[in-house]
């Protein structure tokens, strides 16, 4: 009998904390800053990319006649270094955080998605745009039951940019279905995040002292998560390491 | 024994409990939320339709295809193609409403009546107006996009002007321009370069609309109707919303070009024969058609 009691103390222990925790959490004071980095590789062998036919289209091929496309499900530099990897803060991070004024262009140039994955925090309003002379659709597949919904709008040549933001955090694909090949990402995070460039560094900037959880997502190969403390004004390092599959 | 019993079933409970926290929201819906909405309403004219009122006729001519939760899950699933819609996702074809919004009850009122030509959802025209309208109510229960949003403004169709010849080749000029021949081809065939790759939201494979078999577009053979199709876009399909790319009055223009690809008998179709209107040349310079 007592067992069952100490066990429901334990519970009642462990709920308390909990609760302690996430207010503690929201009282992140936004002064003296400080900021993430770190470089994001992949071990081992670099998967194959396939190249990509785009005969359908005169104007796709034309584009790359002399530079050819190919996925860029994995984009891995000489050194490991992998590129369009998300770095953003899964735990940790408190209500107070500053949302991002910036409104980052999602371009749809040369029959590809430029940049091929953009990080976006929630309610942050982007722009799509086109440089081509083709049409385009820009089609992005939201799970409708997170809140984000699914919407679907030409984009001929000269179109008018579409701005848009998205409700809940959430990876949405987004595709052309006039030309299949086009695969992009919208990352959707809560809060401060950063994304990984051709060498595979990112930095988090405008993070608030604190403890927090951050995570790696890179499309194909997954999450990873790892644990940094964030001094006042100071740049705390996180790197990760994928195994190549 | 029992204290055993009673650990393993509170070490559960908690581990079900953290389990069950992030995925709430996109758990698959239970009888239990259904139950819930179950008050929904549906508003067409000045008739009210109630979800609970449609249950029986639901039971009895829906569920075989859309499924006891609304998930398109019937057991004649395997055999519907295109197959049936899942509710749940509260993402509609047939809408009067902007890309990315819900449709109205009208909307669902008329979809139902109307049915959808070239698949297994036959004309309800059986049923009353007011069976019809406790339908849509039911359908909108299955989806908790209706109690988070409102469904969206529906798009202006100004005034159908009178045909001419200067419109439809004006038409032609913007099936060109936006090249609706990607998928639908110059001829209105349905056999555009990237017609043979075309899939839904779901990743099925999907056809384009064929204007020369005589076939009812999906969402109403009406000119508005085609009208509010490529300015709407089909929601969950590949058919995108021109909204942002064809002024109202290219609209109308457009309409008129569509008309003379299908194979009814209009009076577009009769002025585009006496034009000698060649097809498009997709190889043909930007605005040099």
């Amino acid at each position: 009998m007592s067992r069952r009691f100490n066990f429901a103390a334990v519970l009642s222990a462990v709920v308390l904390i909990c609760c302690g925790a996430l207010i503690l959490g929201q009282k992140v004071s936004a002064a003296g800053e400080g900021k993430i980095t770190g470089t994001v590789k992949l071990d081992g062998a670099v998967p194959h990319m396939k190249g990509i036919d785009m005969a359908k289209d005169p104007y796709c091929s034309k584009a790359h006649a002399t530079d050819p496309a190919h996925l860029e499900t994995y984009v891995v530099g000489a050194d490991g270094g992998m590129e369009n990897v998300v770095v953003y803060i899964s735990e940790g991070l408190g209500s107070a955080a500053a949302e991002s004024a910036t409104e980052p262009v999602f371009d749809q140039k040369n029959c590809m998605y430029t940049p091929h994955v953009l990080a976006l925090e929630v309610n942050q309003k982007f722009k799509v745009t086109t440089s081509d002379q083709t049409t385009h659709n820009i089609h992005p597949l939201p799970n409708p039951m997170t809140g984000n919904i699914p919407w679907n709008q030409s984009q001929p040549p000269g179109a008018t940019p579409v701005e848009k933001s998205w409700k809940a955090p959430e990876m949405i694909p987004v595709q052309c279905n006039i030309h299949p090949w086009m695969h992009g990402w919208f990352v959707v995070v809560k809060g401060p995040h950063g994304t990984t460039d051709a060498k595979g560094s990112y930095t988090i900037n405008n993070v608030p002292p604190g403890n927090y959880t951050v995570t790696a997502w890179q499309e194909a190969a997954g999450t990873q998560t790892a644990k940094v403390t964030v001094a006042a004004g100071a740049a705390a390092t996180a790197n990760f390491t994928f195994k190549a599959k | 024994m029992l204290r055993n019993n009673l650990r393993k079933w509170f070490l559960l409970l908690g581990a079900a409990s953290i389990m069950a926290l992030p995925t709430t929201s996109l758990a698959q819906l239970t009888k239990y939320d259904l139950e819930t909405r179950m008050g929904i309403e549906a508003h067409v004219g000045n008739m009210t339709g109630h979800a609970k009122d449609a249950k029986g006729d639901y039971r009895r001519y829906c569920v075989g295809c859309h499924g006891e939760l609304g998930d398109g899950n019937g057991e004649n699933f395997p055999w519907v193609d295109p197959k049936p819609r899942n509710f749940q996702l509260g993402v509609f074809k047939c809408r009067s409403t902007p890309t990315g919004t819900l449709p109205t009850d009208e909307d669902l009122f008329d979809s139902i009546a109307r049915g959808f030509d070239r698949s297994n959802m036959p004309q309800w025209s059986t049923f009353t107006k007011q069976q019809r309208a406790d339908l849509v109510a039911w359908v909108k229960h299955f989806s908790p996009r209706w109690t988070n949003e409102k469904p969206g403004e529906p798009i202006t169709i100004p005034p159908e002007p009178e045909v001419t010849a200067e419109r439809i080749k004006a038409g032609r000029d913007v099936f060109a321009r936006v090249q609706c021949w990607k998928c639908h081809g110059v001829l209105g065939q349905a056999d555009g370069p990237s017609a043979s790759t075309l899939t839904d939201d779901l990743g099925r494979p999907i056809a384009a609309f064929n204007f020369t078999e005589g076939a009812r577009p999906k969402c109403g053979d009406t000119d508005r109707d085609i009208y509010r199709i490529f300015m709407t876009g089909l929601d969950g399909t590949p058919m995108p919303s021109f909204a942002d790319n064809i002024k109202p009055d290219e609209a109308w223009d457009l309409v008129f070009y569509l008309r003379t690809l299908m194979s009814q008998n209009s009076k577009a179709k009769a002025m585009a024969k006496t034009l000698g209107l060649k097809p498009v040349d997709p190889n043909a310079p930007a605005g040099q058609q």
